[in-house]
């Protein structure tokens, strides 16, 4: 492709955007309510019965708390090297990973 | 009177004593009663991350996202009483935390997450319909403008962010693989859906948010990345109800 | 703002709940004897979705209380006037039935501790109180409730009772109060009086709305009982008898319901409502 697209190309694609795009029959403004709430709410309740979270102190010289093995980042097995390269700022884009056309 | 910056410093500080002038209420020192209100605000500020944080949840395992999270809301407490904004500071501190320093995408993952909530929360607007480009004379098609709705979000990143967050919050999604991967958020209704940009949609999403016209941001993206394909990307947004204006003149 | 000629000009003396979003799709089906709705305003000051099209929807049908959370009436500084700006906004959009604060603090300086922590009762906080409750109301143009807070400690440098401070903040704002009897039994165990005699001395004509919720339980450095405002349970039996002993003496008044931790689902919810709507039928036969 030519370094400036040009305005055919252009038509062309929205053309294309426009015929692929299928118009889905919209729910009632009603129904749309009936879904999940995002987290992140207020209310005015205490919490829980325990005294202890509040009080858990923890070392400020430096995070000294350790990981324990149970999440994911440590069970997943990401490829070999990804630590490395992204760590280097050189983590390839996305469409040097797929087939070239 | 400066009452209230002892009790809060004690709050969020267990290290320091209880503050002096409290009662039990039968003539004794109120002691473990503080306590109450150190766990109220530590263990509400820690809720509110971890259901705002969910896929940084599952990466770091419910015990060091707490830990991760305790240490967080102490460093900086809520700077407003709206809760649903609380953490946005959330991704530079995982950047920075010492024991999380091997995992390098943590702050991208939770970028992606907050951004979800701020689109959850973001305006409603009216999207465009697909036949409103129809109504633009082709060969003026190449300058026309483009107005995302106020609940469209970018992340890019040089972690496969958007693989990373579907593997950790969708049943059987495929395991990342080591590459740079941008996001699209839209919201069409009332739920926000991440969507993997194709090669060059971050840079043409950018050069869209700045106004520039769709042939010039096009051309931005087929320059670093020649296949780049502006069909899908716009089929992605009117799809997405995310387009909300289109204009061929300059943008107020 | 929503309807010039709002339906629901006032909270009406029948049962509601603390709404939770989960329950709404069956609130708009069938809200059984749930007369009215209260909201956190705090979860209502996003700029658009789905929390918003919710209450637009909900207040069509119903009477909807605003109960803020975070607005920090008792703060030693100045009230947030962008938070009072977004509480006025909301209040001009959906045009409530009632509006009501609490009487604690939240904030301090820059940080919002998501709790409603206490306040000793002496002429010095009274006249913090009651110069920002002036200012809430000069703002909003409306009436606003004050409420009765749980409380697990007390103040070397209170010089008057809870239920004094509360009168002389009413009268002298002219304030409504919420009596929340979930709280005064809760207080009432943890500091040592009778809950009783706190009713009896709480100025009831003010009271505009009152409230019950569920509260977990714990003791002391001493072993002594010391109970939690969890709203994570149901209301137990001697708060409903309390409640029983305040209505005989204040008349019938909007009942509220609040379950904010672990939420049931919506049967159990509607059954602690029906509960509340067989105490004000007693307390009106």
């Amino acid at each position: 492709m030519s370094k400036m697209m040009k305005t055919v190309a252009v038509a062309g694609a929205v053309a294309a955007a426009l015929s692929a795009h299928a118009t889905t029959a919209s729910a009632a403004e009603k129904e749309k309510c009936f879904g999940v709430a995002l987290a992140g709410a207020n209310d005015c309740a205490a919490g829980p019965g325990t005294t202890c979270a509040g009080t858990s102190k923890v070392d400020y010289q430096g995070n000294a708390w350790s990981l324990v093995d149970e999440g994911t980042c440590l069970t997943m097995e990401l490829p070999a090297g990804m630590d490395d390269m992204a760590r280097m700022g050189s983590l390839e884009a996305l469409d040097r990973d797929l087939p070239k056309s | 009177m400066n009452n209230h910056t002892a009790f809060t410093s004690a709050l969020l500080d267990p290290a320091l004593p209880v503050p002096e002038g409290l009662l039990d209420g039968f003539g004794a020192s109120a002691g473990k009663r503080f306590s109450v209100y150190r766990n109220n605000v530590t263990v509400s500020l820690i809720d509110a991350l971890h259901e705002g944080f969910p896929a940084i949840v599952k990466l770091l395992g419910e015990a060091n996202f707490s830990n991760v999270a305790r240490d967080y809301l102490r460093a900086e407490p809520p700077s407003s009483p709206l809760m649903m904004l609380y953490g946005r500071g959330f991704p530079d501190y995982l950047a920075a935390c010492p024991p999380l320093a091997k995992f390098g995408y943590l702050c991208d993952v939770a970028r992606l997450e907050f951004a979800l909530r701020e689109s959850y929360h973001a305006a409603d607007a009216t999207p465009i319909a697909p036949q409103d480009f129809a109504q633009i004379a082709p060969e003026q098609l190449a300058q026309v403008k483009i107005t995302l709705t106020p609940s469209a979000r970018l992340i890019t990143s040089a972690w496969p962010v958007f693989s990373l967050w579907r593997y950790n919050m969708q049943d059987g999604a495929e395991k990342p693989i080591a590459r740079a991967e941008s996001t699209l958020i839209t919201r069409p209704e009332y739920d926000p859906i991440p969507h993997l940009l194709p090669s060059g949609g971050d840079i043409f999403l950018n050069a869209i948010i700045a106004q520039n016209s769709l042939e010039e941001a096009a051309s931005q993206a087929s320059e670093k990345h020649s296949n780049f394909d502006l069909s899908t990307i716009l089929s992605t947004l009117l799809s997405s109800q995310a387009i909300s204006h289109l204009s061929l003149e300059d943008q107020p | 703002m929503l309807d010039a000629n709002k339906p629901f000009p006032s909270l009406p003396a029948k049962s509601g709940v603390g709404y939770k979003p989960q329950h709404f799709a069956e609130i708009m089906q069938d809200a059984g004897p749930v007369g009215w709705l209260e909201i956190h305003a705090e979860n209502y000051m996003g700029d658009g979705g789905r929390p918003l099209a919710q209450l637009r929807h909900l207040s069509e049908s119903f009477p909807i209380s605003v109960h803020g959370v975070g607005l920090s009436i008792g703060g030693e500084g100045a009230l947030d006037s962008e938070h009072l700006a977004r509480l006025r906004h909301l209040c001009e959009w959906l045009n409530p039935a009632s509006f009501s604060e609490h009487l604690a603090w939240s904030s301090h300086e820059s940080a919002f501790l998501n709790d409603l922590l206490p306040l000793p009762y002496n002429t010095v906080t009274l006249n913090r109180v009651a110069d920002h409750i002036d200012q809430v109301q000069e703002v909003l143009g409306r009436q606003m409730l004050l409420e009765n807070p749980s409380s697990y400690l007390a103040f070397e440098a209170s010089d008057m009772s809870e239920t004094e401070f509360l009168r002389q903040i009413s009268n002298r704002t002219g304030c409504g109060l919420l009596l929340d009897v979930n709280n005064v039994f809760v207080s009432a165990t943890n500091l040592g009086y009778s809950p009783q005699a706190y009713i009896d001395d709480f100025a009831l004509a003010n009271v505009g709305e009152i409230h019950l919720g569920g509260h977990d339980e714990d003791e002391d450095d001493a072993g002594r009982p010391l109970l939690i405002d969890s709203h994570g349970r149901e209301v137990i039996d001697p708060v409903w008898a309390l409640l029983d002993y305040t209505l005989e003496r204040s008349g019938v008044r909007p009942l509220l319901v609040e379950w904010d931790n672990d939420v049931p689902e919506w049967p159990l919810l509607a059954a602690e409502a029906e509960r509340a709507d067989a105490a004000l039928q007693k307390a009106l036969a």
